[in-house]
């Protein structure tokens, strides 16, 4: 194992979050915290409790869920498409590194970053609404296990990409939409019958529900399939990366 | 001198069906300055990128220090730094950062006092603390050739390393790449300049389209290779070369208005004050005199059509 690459990858990485901080880290946040106010707080206090919670309490775990799904995919996409595009791979690809620690070192730093935003965004929310977490080890792991599936999937798109335009397609297009239609404003309790069997084919829902059972113990769907949806992605992630380094996929002709 | 670097029947075919590679066996001795010369795609910098691990190989091996470059991967390519033909830099970061992180990742733990003397032998110390994307063209060069020699590789691999680059950085970098050498690293460089394969290399191979034509001592092949030719242009025609001039190796060209002599350049006796009496005691007129050198791509051409037989010997 070549800890040195690992830790050499993973401290470049994480360097330039914080060189970026204003981007980095205060956009995100400042950009959630709009929804709070906006939703929770303005219209949040105008909307009737869901499943006993307050509207402002109740889309925290969702907003928090569409902010580490974006930061996941962005970092991480852009973390490997970047060198890519300058050309500097060259040197992790012709180092004694192997595929798993090249992917600890990028989706690591993705996923870290994202976490800090996650957590982050958490104790913003509190300026605004009141909450509780029923289950903060929970919590805290399935803001960790999300934010390394959506990690690993934005670098598989940093690698398919070929331009800027593929880097923000599928964020935009799919996951954006999957969010927004998961469940983060409103319990899928709420939609007609057909709809609500059509939103399981969502992923994104059993995601938003695990996470949302973590802070009040109501959830959309049974906590356990969340968490076997989302083991289940990652297992999908790492197959797809596996595939790539065998083939050399896009990045050793 | 033991080999570093086997190459065994390497080839390469690209998706789009162009064959980079045709079975190339080549040995690089430890320690030695190897040139590798070709015009452009002639299959060097995917040789290159083979041997570093950038380019899957369609068929051969490679071994490098008895380590096979795919199943002893780690082995081979921690022997080895590349400084690769195009200026790749991540722009926004230090001088400093992107050489720590080369030597990071070849396993390497870091070592300030290395990295320093490094910067300062190339000049990029007081750049150290500046993003990569402040310095000038010859500078990153240099900054390449650090991250390369950052985990103090034992196989320096250059891919035309002074494209683009003035003389006086040239100079430096011949000089640079001399004492690597004096430290026992050993240096494959490739080029299409015929200067620098003559200043540096200690042994030249010339490759052309995918194939390893020749590989030679420096010495034996510069003399091969060290024709030049006189034009002399004659103010009258000559229809056939005169007796008196029959002794030189002369050839009659544009309809004989010039006579071309070949010599040998290197020789003492180049022959040429000779020739000149000669055509003085002839009584034929020039209007103008002019030398030169075979150009790369006709020592290339000369070297395919004479080498076909004797192809298969190369290495």
């Amino acid at each position: 194992m070549n800890l040195y690459a690992i830790r050499a990858i993973y401290s470049y990485e994480m360097a330039r979050t914080f060189r970026t901080l204003m981007q980095s880290i205060a956009s995100p946040v400042i950009a959630t915290s709009l929804y709070f106010v906006v939703f929770g707080a303005a219209i949040g206090s105008r909307m009737t409790e869901i499943d006993g919670i307050p509207y402002g309490a109740f889309i925290i775990p969702g907003l928090i869920m569409l902010l580490l799904l974006n930061e996941s995919i962005s970092n991480a996409s852009f973390g490997i498409y970047m060198p890519r595009f300058t050309g500097t791979i060259y040197e992790v690809l012709s180092a004694p590194v192997s595929p798993a620690e090249m992917v600890i070192g990028y989706v690591g730093a993705a996923a870290t970053k994202s976490v800090i935003l996650g957590l982050l965004v958490l104790l913003t929310a509190r300026l605004f609404v009141a909450y509780e977490i029923q289950h903060p080890v929970f919590m805290l792991g399935f803001l960790v296990l999300t934010a390394v599936n959506f990690s690993l999937f934005g670098f598989i798109i940093g690698i398919w990409a070929e331009g800027f335009e593929k880097l923000q397609i599928i964020p935009m297009m799919i996951i954006m939409p999957l969010t927004f239609l998961g469940g983060t404003f409103y319990s899928i309790t709420m939609l007609p019958p057909l709809w609500q069997t059509v939103t399981l084919f969502n992923p994104v829902v059993y995601l938003i529900s695990g996470f949302r059972w973590s802070f009040y113990g109501t959830s959309d769907v049974p906590v356990g399939i969340s968490l076997v949806m989302s083991l289940l992605f990652l297992g999908l992630c790492l197959v797809v990366l596996r595939w790539i380094f065998k083939t050399g996929y896009k990045l050793k002709p | 001198m033991p080999p570093v670097i086997q190459l065994t029947d390497l080839s390469k075919h690209y998706e789009s069906g162009f064959q980079a590679l045709k079975g190339v066996n080549l040995t690089i001795n430890k320690g030695e300055i190897f040139a590798l010369l070709g015009p452009n795609g002639a299959g060097k910098t995917t040789l290159i990128g083979i041997v570093c691990g950038l380019v899957k190989a369609s068929g051969g091996t490679v071994l490098v220090d008895g380590h096979d470059n795919v199943r002893d991967y780690r082995a081979a390519r921690s022997r080895i730094g590349l400084v690769p033909q195009e200026l790749a830099c991540d722009m926004f970061e230090t001088v400093l950062a992107t050489v720590n992180l080369s030597r990071g990742l070849f396993g390497k733990p870091r070592n300030n006092v290395l990295v320093e003397q490094l910067l300062r032998d190339l000049s990029l110390w007081d750049k150290r603390n500046e993003t990569t994307n402040s310095l000038s063209g010859g500078m990153k060069r240099r900054l390449m050739i650090a991250k390369a020699l950052a985990h103090e590789p034992d196989i320096l691999f250059l891919d035309e390393p002074t494209a683009g680059v003035d003389v006086s950085l040239r100079q430096n970098m011949w000089e640079m790449v001399r004492r690597l050498r004096e430290r026992g690293v050993t240096i494959i460089l490739t080029t299409h300049y015929i200067e620098e394969a003559e200043e540096m290399a200690d042994r030249i191979g010339v490759i052309n389209q995918g194939e390893i034509i020749l590989v030679d001592n420096k010495q034996a092949l510069m003399d091969r290779l060290g024709t030049k030719q006189l034009s002399i242009s004659l103010q009258h025609p000559l229809s056939a070369l005169p007796e008196a001039l029959q002794g030189f190796n002369l050839n009659l060209k544009d309809e004989g208005l010039t006579l071309v002599y070949s010599f040998d350049h290197q020789q003492e006796q180049t022959g040429i004050a000779e020739l000149l009496k000669a055509l003085a005691r002839e009584g034929l007129e020039f209007r103008d005199l002019h030398s030169s050198q075979s150009s790369l791509e006709e020592i290339f051409v000369d070297l395919v059509q004479g080498e076909n037989g004797t192809a298969g010997s190369a290495s």
